[in-house]
């Protein structure tokens, strides 16, 4: 089937961080398609995936749902949400599976609803691994037999594939919660379905899955008309706008290289890309193309937990102490490395000292500046809780009480803003898969289960 | 003497990813773009000195005439979000190159 107009309503780039409901109204009253938005993002950290938390609370995901849903349901047009929960795990599917349901009692909708599943079994993995079917996906160690076991769960970012599958299989699909998903997929696979290209598919996709970002300044309801030969992005604001430039500048944001977009199953090349006004808020792209990969592979994702941390927060005025800062950390440092082995075992001590070079660290290029004040944060990581406490005390009494030269302050060596004085962190993670994987069938890796809720 | 924060409009830093951190360089016109770009003064050796790194180990330094964009892409120097970790977003990397001195 080809069509000449698909329109695409894109609440926001990310759901449960919220949207203004006159822009997404706006988008609405233009009888878009379909209605896309992703939730999915590694940026906030691998604890997601580690521990199974969610990017927003479940409240935050009822409340926008309950409004996706509903246009949905009243304009008769699908509602794609990717990577439930952040992660895109089988329990967050889950999750979001239930937030539908409940809203569908609520509410009494019917609902005709596919859940796209993204864990992969750690055999396959395995299995892939000893084919050699598995790399690095960027400057990442080779995935070891150890890291998929350490791995609380893997999953794979799926492409267009399996939302393909429930389109063609189930035509009359209401909503659709995917996990882990490549972000601009479900929009390119609803323009798949259709018979656009394949460029301009998945180069809309990958502009609107960041909302509004691309506009200026930037915002979050849009709409996306997708035409054969171009596709143009509207603002649903009253004061966005879309420029070619801050179109093409969004491009880059977040990537690798400029104008070459690896994916599931190809790369997103925008070299020839044009990107031209329409109104003075509408901007029309047009020459993307995308050059499909042999063999196809999908990325993996996956961390583990790495034991727990306990921080420690002092403030420094001293200017004698603040002169000679390095070495008075090294003397603490000592403290601790003079501890019982069984005590400082498995344990990381690590100064943030800010005011010098707490944010950059080595890379700072201003190594030379006297500050009035510094910040030291005290991050002590060991296999447990007690472990971390422990360490970070002995490491908090050190800055406290540790001598050094020429000092006139005899009574503290540091102003401690927090009780407890020491903080339990909880637990620390870190991501450990992420890696490309060859596939023979990329719809096969990602179960489709179909509910009817009436 | 200028700076490129002084010709820049954006000059910016983010994980491209949780094991990688990249950088774009944004001009507000074509002609900012072009002298910059034409000088060569943003080169793989300058980036190694600037982020204490090996040139082989740069992951993309490139440029984007549709953006009038430069983009550098490098290993992050941590984890993202673990142990030590000093900046999750690797949103504040991008200061070395607000003082890249332009000829």
């Amino acid at each position: 089937m080809k069509k000449d107009l698909l329109r695409v309503l894109v609440p926001s780039g990310m759901l449960g961080y919220g949207f203004p409901l006159d822009s997404f109204n706006r988008g609405l009253a233009m009888n878009p398609d379909f209605i896309s938005v992703d939730s999915g993002s590694t940026d906030s950290g691998p604890q997601k995936l580690a521990l199974g938390s969610m990017t927003c609370t479940r409240s935050a995901y009822t409340e926008e749902m309950e409004i996706l849903i509903r246009a949905g349901l009243e304009h008769h047009i699908p509602v794609f949400i990717s990577s439930a929960g952040g992660d895109g795990t089988n329990q967050h599917v889950e999750i979001f599976a239930d937030i539908a349901r409940e809203l569908a009692h609520k509410n009494g909708w019917k609902l005709n609803m596919a859940l796209i599943y993204a864990d992969i079994d750690k055999e396959i993995v395995r299995k892939k691994l000893g084919e050699g079917k598995v790399q690095p996906c960027g400057p990442v160690d080779s995935l070891t037999a150890q890291d998929v076991d350490d791995a609380t769960v893997i999953v794979a970012q799926m492409g267009a594939e399996p939302y393909l599958k429930v389109l063609r299989e189930n035509p009359k699909i209401n909503l659709i919660i995917s996990g882990r998903s490549y972000d601009p997929a479900p929009m390119a696979a609803m323009a798949l379905h259709n018979g656009f290209p394949a460029g301009l598919a998945w180069h809309m996709g990958k502009i609107l899955e960041c909302g509004g970002l691309c506009t200026e300044p930037s915002s979050r309801c849009m709409v996306g008309e997708l035409h054969q030969e171009y596709f143009d992005l509207i603002p649903l604001g009253d004061k966005e706008r879309c420029t070619p430039y801050s179109v093409a500048a969004h491009t880059l944001y977040e990537k690798t290289h400029p104008y070459l977009l690896p994916g599931p199953g190809g790369t997103l090349d925008l070299s020839g890309s044009k990107f031209e006004p329409v109104t003075e808020k509408i901007v029309r792209v047009s020459g993307s193309q995308f050059r499909p990969a042999d063999p196809y592979t999908v990325k993996l994702e996956g961390a583990k937990r790495c034991g727990y941390r306990c921080i420690c927060v002092a403030g420094i005025r001293d200017p004698i102490l603040i002169s000679q800062i390095d070495p008075f950390l090294d003397s603490v440092r000592e403290l601790v490395n003079g501890l019982p082995a069984e005590q400082r075992e498995g344990s990381q001590l690590i100064f943030h000292v800010y005011g010098k070079n707490g944010v950059m660290g080595d890379l700072e290029p201003n190594s030379d500046f006297v500050p009035q004040e510094l910040c030291v944060i005290v991050e002590v990581a060991a296999p447990t809780p007690q472990a971390a406490q422990e360490v970070c005390n002995r490491v908090r009494i050190g800055l406290l009480h540790n001598p050094y030269e020429g000092r006139m302050a005899t009574s503290g060596n540091i102003g401690l803003p927090f009780t407890p004085l020491e903080i339990p962190l909880g637990e620390v993670c870190a991501f450990n898969v992420y890696h490309l994987m060859q596939v023979d069938d990329p719809a096969a890796l990602f179960p489709i289960q179909y509910i009817e809720v009436k | 003497m200028t700076y490129l924060k002084d010709i820049a409009k954006i000059i910016r830093s983010k994980n491209a990813g949780p094991f990688e951190v990249t950088m774009d360089i944004i001009f507000q016109n074509e002609e900012d773009y072009r002298r910059v770009l034409d000088s060569g003064v943003i080169n793989r050796e300058l980036v190694s000195k600037l982020y204490h790194i090996d040139p082989g180990k740069i992951i993309t330094l490139s440029s984007f005439d549709a953006a009038r964009a430069i983009k550098i892409t490098l290993p992050r120097p941590r984890k993202q979000g673990s142990i030590g970790e000093t900046d999750m977003h690797a949103a504040q990397q991008h200061v070395p190159l607000m003082l890249i001195e332009l000829p």
